[in-house]
């Protein structure tokens, strides 16, 4: 793999996470806990789309620079099928219940805010800028999910039952998220990408505190799903996909 | 409009001498364009009024939400996505200040969203209406925005200050709003054949229906008059309507669509668009509860609520254990 498509693939899992969580998002909307919550979780979702449509941008220059021409964004989003997406199998979990949506929050936050900040001081200045932009944003979503496990590990009798059943469900997500291919050890050898393994110390560390805070027992790293960033995904994706691309796959010529 | 058909509780207007000293120097203030603020002495009645306005007005941006978000998931490229959720997030934002606002007058937000919950209190006709297409989405935005602009407008300067304060927050965004639902409606109509017919679908199923939102016709709006002589309504119903219909037709033209009103034209003498007759039986029929949505967004708004409710249990009982901790090591 030449170092342009390694970057290519880097940058649709990128990509890709922000579209697919921003997408679970949307289905919150106008449904949350409180109105407050509901404005909070649909800010997230627009950063994280926001984060998506910069990554498909830098990715379509790229793939231009293999191909002669790229993809724009709408094209990444609305015209592959379920084996391209390149996101992590935790993003495109359903939503279940607000304790399932907040622990997949914050699993993800908690890594994405590590990653963001490693990828700021990326050789790849476009990588870097988006990266450095994306991270305060990251920031304060990792800020907000915390609190929220806090809130309800560290709640009710119920709510820490069903936040410690939240996270105990996606536990098993999480092995992918430190998972290093050939063409990512390369661009992080490179100091494009950031080396995913060197993460997990540093999340292991926050993700601790945050739950010992919340009195919920860290679960044990068990067997751990994989596939996502390889394009074998969960049946959840292709269900995800067929909402979201309707329009423009129904409407093949239409611009809107 | 948001606020439709605001009880007032009185039957007829009063003249001064049927007033006490208290309302006629209120009456004064108001006549002077004095604001009333939160501490100011005001009569049980317009205080009572002013609630379920801001109210009926508060439920509407919350329960607006609906219609579009049905709509989020399948919005047609990444750039409506973000657009349309930034647009139903103000609507909550829109919400949030109106509950404030009627806070002021004594009442609680969770008791209003009960009385909504319970079916006792109202909110715009409109959203109990369907949308079925993406242009709807478009066709919202300039059409059921673009009169909640037309109304809210005059409300900027009505007497209560914070209602008026938090009328001028929410118009510069509604108008924007109305500029991206009428840029949706322009790529649709400029579109493939069959973005066009889904641009006329959805102006015919959503002209008549904006039509309504600004109420009763004046000669049946009992408390008009009252509301009005408050400065809580500054415009009748008929007057923002013809206003709305004089403003909107030329867009539609513009835009190549057909207003689906036989009787519609230019009348040259009055300087104003003439319409045809709005079918009020079932303008009164949607309140009644039987429009398409009622049912769906009263069930769907309930159950948020149900299902958030460990949520927000947790999280007061958080605050709680968090303040006893407090307490314990001060
Ligand atoms: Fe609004
Ligand atoms: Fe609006």
């Amino acid at each position: 793999m030449t170092s342009d498509a390694a970057l290519l693939d880097y940058l649709l899992r990128l990509a890709d996470n922000g579209l697919v969580l921003a997408q679970r998002l949307g289905e919150w909307v106008g449904k949350g806990p409180v109105i407050e919550e509901d404005i909070a979780s649909t800010n997230v979702g627009l950063d994280l789309l926001g984060q998506a449509r910069l990554w498909y941008a830098y990715a379509g220059e790229v793939e231009a620079r293999i191909k002669g021409t790229g993809r724009d964004e709408d094209v990444f989003a609305f015209r592959r099928d379920a084996h391209e997406f390149r996101n992590l199998l935790l993003v495109e979990q359903p939503n279940g219940h607000y304790g399932d949506t907040i622990a997949r929050g914050f699993l993800f936050d908690q890594w994405h805010v590590l990653l963001l900040r490693a990828l700021a001081g990326s050789t790849d200045d476009r990588v870097a800028a988006i990266a450095a932009k994306a991270a305060k944003e990251a920031t304060y979503h990792a800020e907000r999910s915390a609190d929220w496990v806090v809130r309800l590990g560290d709640g009710t009798g119920l709510s820490h039952e069903r936040m410690q059943q939240a996270i105990d469900g996606l536990w098993m997500y999480t092995g992918e998220m430190f998972a290093v291919d050939a063409g990512e050890e390369a661009l992080a050898a490179a100091g494009i990408a950031a080396d995913a393994r060197a993460l997990k110390d540093p999340w292991d560390a926050a993700v601790g505190a945050v739950l010992a805070e919340a009195t919920l027992e860290r679960p044990a790293d068990g067997w751990m799903q994989s596939g996502g960033r390889t394009g074998r995904h969960s049946e959840h994706l292709g269900h995800l996909l067929a909402t979201m691309q309707f329009l423009p796959r129904a409407y093949p010529d239409a611009k809107w | 409009m948001y606020a439709q058909m605001v009880d007032t509780g009185l039957r007829k207007l009063r003249d001064a001498a049927e007033l006490s000293p208290e309302e006629r120097a209120f009456q004064a203030r108001i006549d002077a364009d004095v604001k009333v603020e939160p501490k100011d002495w005001m009569p049980e009645a317009y205080r009572r009024t002013l609630v379920r306005q801001i109210q009926q007005h508060a439920h509407s941006e919350i329960v607006g939400m609906l219609p579009e978000g049905n709509w989020v998931t399948r919005a047609p490229s990444l750039k409506r996505k973000a657009i349309l959720m930034a647009k139903i997030q103000d609507e909550g934002g829109h919400g949030l200040y109106l509950y404030s606002a009627a806070e002021t007058l004594g009442v609680s937000r969770d008791d209003l969203i009960a009385d909504l919950h319970a079916g006792k209190v109202k909110y715009s006709s409109i959203f109990n209406y369907p949308t079925l297409n993406w242009a709807d989405i478009g066709a919202i935005g300039w059409l059921v925005d673009g009169a909640a602009i037309m109304n809210q407008i005059p409300l900027c300067r009505c007497s209560y200050g914070p209602y008026a304060r938090a009328m001028v927050r929410i118009c510069k965004e509604e108008s924007f709003h109305q500029r991206q639902g009428f840029d949706i409606m322009i790529a649709m109509a400029q579109g493939t054949a069959e973005q066009k017919a889904m641009a006329q679908d959805a102006l015919d199923r959503w002209w008549w229906p904006s039509l309504m939102m600004f109420g009763p016709p004046d000669a049946d709006s009992v408390h008009s008059a009252q509301s009005m002589q408050w400065k809580v309504k500054l415009l009748s119903n008929d007057e923002l309507r013809q206003r709305f219909v004089d403003q909107t037709v030329p867009q539609a033209e513009y835009l190549g669509l057909a207003v689906p009103d036989a009787d519609l034209k230019w009348n040259a003498e009055r300087g104003h668009y003439d319409f045809g007759a709005i079918d009020w039986s079932e303008f009164h029929a949607v309140l009644k509860g039987n429009g398409p949505c009622n049912r769906d967004r009263l069930r769907t708004r309930v159950k948020a609520w149900e299902d958030g409710e460990w949520v927000r249990e947790a999280a007061v009982a958080h605050a709680d254990k968090r303040a006893a901790r407090a307490a314990r090591a001060a």
